[in-house]
């Protein structure tokens, strides 16, 4: 049914969809906890910047990253000659450009999830001996967790789509950076791609259909197992 | 010991309180509201960081301004069940009961579970959520999850003001056999005289930040001076009394005080059982002459220690062997019976009024 460069598209997509989510997924509940229960000089700001991504289109999103992370750029450079790592026209560069992009979803669902949270219930659990990394492992994680999931799978479908950024950031290149939503652009430019290109959005219909009914199940599923 | 010297603004507030508490008992911290109770109950239990002074257990330092010390909440080893409960929605209720158990350095020498679990009824709620309790229920577990930490004190904060007079009256019992049978001492923070009286030894009484008394219940529940902040309708001295036998016939329970007898109804006590009776000062009523054919069994020969005047009204302050009464009458009435100190008068009290 799909061709072996259509199933490396795939692959790719969830490959970098996957390691977008992972490696952002903490920083954004880090951030998140930042904004929800700390109150410090600048936090508009930082709260700004989070959020910028959700606002500047991906194009521009994709041009800052290449000035940033390309291998002249202050970031990229540094991460090239002292370790090796090239972002640029690599698939790890596509994952970087997705996880920035889909940072916003993460910190704003995680943080709502923790603002929900009763502060009292950590200032009890200081009252009974648990300590600050103690009482967010036991208490706040836990209660939050229904929002990080929702959070990460959100983020996870907006990985999958995403394409400004990447084809700005890390260029269309098959097996590379080739995701679902370039592999779609690509058959609609080729000619008779018209196929190709149904079967992929058919397929991208798919996947964002089993996304949402996924984080519907795995919500309810955390919301039974705390009892509620 | 436990003792607080502390100093706290926040906007028009001042707080500046200091007192201590002896490491048995309950001590009540008293007052309105916004007297600055639950300020000075946060502060103890290290859940707020006072603007200046020092608070020390037993030998330790807890908070010291002046050489900046401030242990963190999680070592103080310091129970406190909230107003809400704040149990954990998340986990069982056995889980919750566990969490600090889980977490104190020498646990095993303290109680057990079982027995916390006996002495307030948690037997049948151990696998529930906390989210299906009742107020009542959820109370009784956050008291069982803080002793099970096993505290050095434990501080109540209006554990009882969440809830309405039926749930009341389930909590106060257990609260009693928790004071009874704990070892733990106490400090209750409360708005509620009757919650006061019938549990604290030691009340600090304060307002607007600031101590206005501190003595005994019966000491400071029988001050004239302090009656405009130890409540008008519901003020009252509190008696210690001792059961002397009970008339099965009439369902009534006889009591001595100091140098008389009380009759209430039927208090379910073995005969020698100590109990605290809340007599308020409305119910107190005053002769000169020993009443003959009155309905009150309760009749009390009482002298007139002190009268103060406000208003329209009079409070009577009597002395009955060590102990005090009070009496609330009309201004009219301490005049038209030339009430003076040092004058015998009999104090007359209507049995179902009186609270144990």
């Amino acid at each position: 049914m799909l061709t072996p460069v259509e199933i490396e598209a795939l692959l790719l997509s969830l490959r970098i969809a996957l390691v977008a989510v992972a490696c952002a997924l903490p920083i954004a509940t880090a951030v998140a906890l930042l904004l929800a229960r700390v109150d410090f000089p600048g936090k508009a700001v930082v709260d700004g910047i989070v959020h910028l991504p959700l606002v500047l289109p991906p194009v521009v999103m994709g041009y800052l990253l290449l000035i940033t992370f390309g291998t002249r750029g202050p970031v990229g450079g540094w991460l090239h000659d002292v370790f090796g790592i090239r972002f640029v026209f690599s698939w790890t560069g596509a994952a970087l450009a997705a996880a920035v992009v889909t940072f916003p979803f993460q910190v704003r669902a995680i943080r709502l999830a923790i603002e929900a949270i009763d502060p009292g219930l950590a200032k009890a659990a200081a009252t009974l001996g648990a300590g600050p990394v103690d009482r967010f492992l036991s208490i706040t994680l836990p209660l939050a967790l229904p929002g990080v999931l929702a959070g990460a799978i959100t983020a996870f479908a907006a990985s999958l789509g995403e394409f400004g950024a990447i084809i700005t950031f890390v260029s269309n290149i098959p097996g590379e950076t080739r995701t679902l939503p370039l592999a779609i652009y690509t058959a609609i430019q080729s000619p008779g791609g018209e196929a190709a290109a149904a079967r992929l959005a058919g397929l991208s219909v798919a996947l964002a259909l089993a996304g949402l009914i996924l984080s519907e199940w795995a919500a309810r599923r955390v919301r039974r197992l705390m009892g509620r | 010991m436990l003792s607080v010297d502390i100093r706290h603004a926040t906007g028009d507030f001042a707080l500046e309180v200091a007192f201590t508490a002896p490491p048995t008992g309950v001590t009540a911290l008293f007052g309105p509201s916004g007297a600055g109770k639950s300020t000075v109950l946060n502060a103890v239990a290290g859940l707020l960081r006072p603007q200046g002074g020092r608070i020390a257990l037993g030998g330790e330092t807890l908070f010291d301004a002046a050489t900046r010390v401030l242990v963190p909440a999680h070592r103080r080893r310091i129970g406190v069940v909230f107003q809400e409960g704040r149990l954990f929605p998340h986990l069982s209720v056995r889980d919750n009961l566990l969490f600090g158990r889980r977490r104190s350095p020498d646990a095993r020498s303290g109680p057990a579970i079982g027995p916390v679990v006996d002495l307030l009824g948690l037997g049948g709620l151990l696998g529930r959520s906390p989210v299906t309790l009742s107020g009542g229920e959820r109370q009784r577990v956050a008291l069982g999850r803080a002793l099970l930490m096993r505290p050095r004190w434990l501080l109540l904060d209006e554990p009882l003001s969440a809830l309405d007079m039926a749930r009341r009256a389930e909590i106060l019992p257990y609260l009693e056999r928790l004071r009874d049978q704990s070892n733990v001492p106490m400090l209750l923070v409360s708005h509620a005289i009757d919650e006061v009286a019938r549990l604290a030894d030691r009340v600090v009484l304060l307002d607007a930040g600031r101590v206005e008394a501190d003595g005994t219940v019966a000491e400071v529940f029988s001050r004239l001076d302090l009656a405009h902040l130890t409540g008008q309708f519901e003020a009252g001295a509190v008696l210690h009394a001792v059961v002397a036998g009970h008339d099965p016939a009439y369902g009534l329970t006889r009591l001595t005080v100091d140098g008389g007898t009380v009759t209430l109804p039927g208090l379910d006590l073995p005969v020698g059982s100590a109990v605290r009776l809340r007599v308020r000062s409305r119910d107190v009523m005053l002769a000169t002459v020993e009443p003959q054919g009155v309905s009150a069994n309760t009749i009390l020969s009482v002298t007139v220690a002190a009268v103060k005047t406000d208003g329209a009204v009079a409070y009577v302050r009597l002395a009955l062997g060590g102990q005090h009464l009070v009496s609330r009458i009309t201004r009219l009435s301490a005049d038209r019976l030339a009430l003076a100190p040092g004058q015998p008068v009999y104090a007359v009290i209507k049995a179902v009024t009186v609270d144990r």
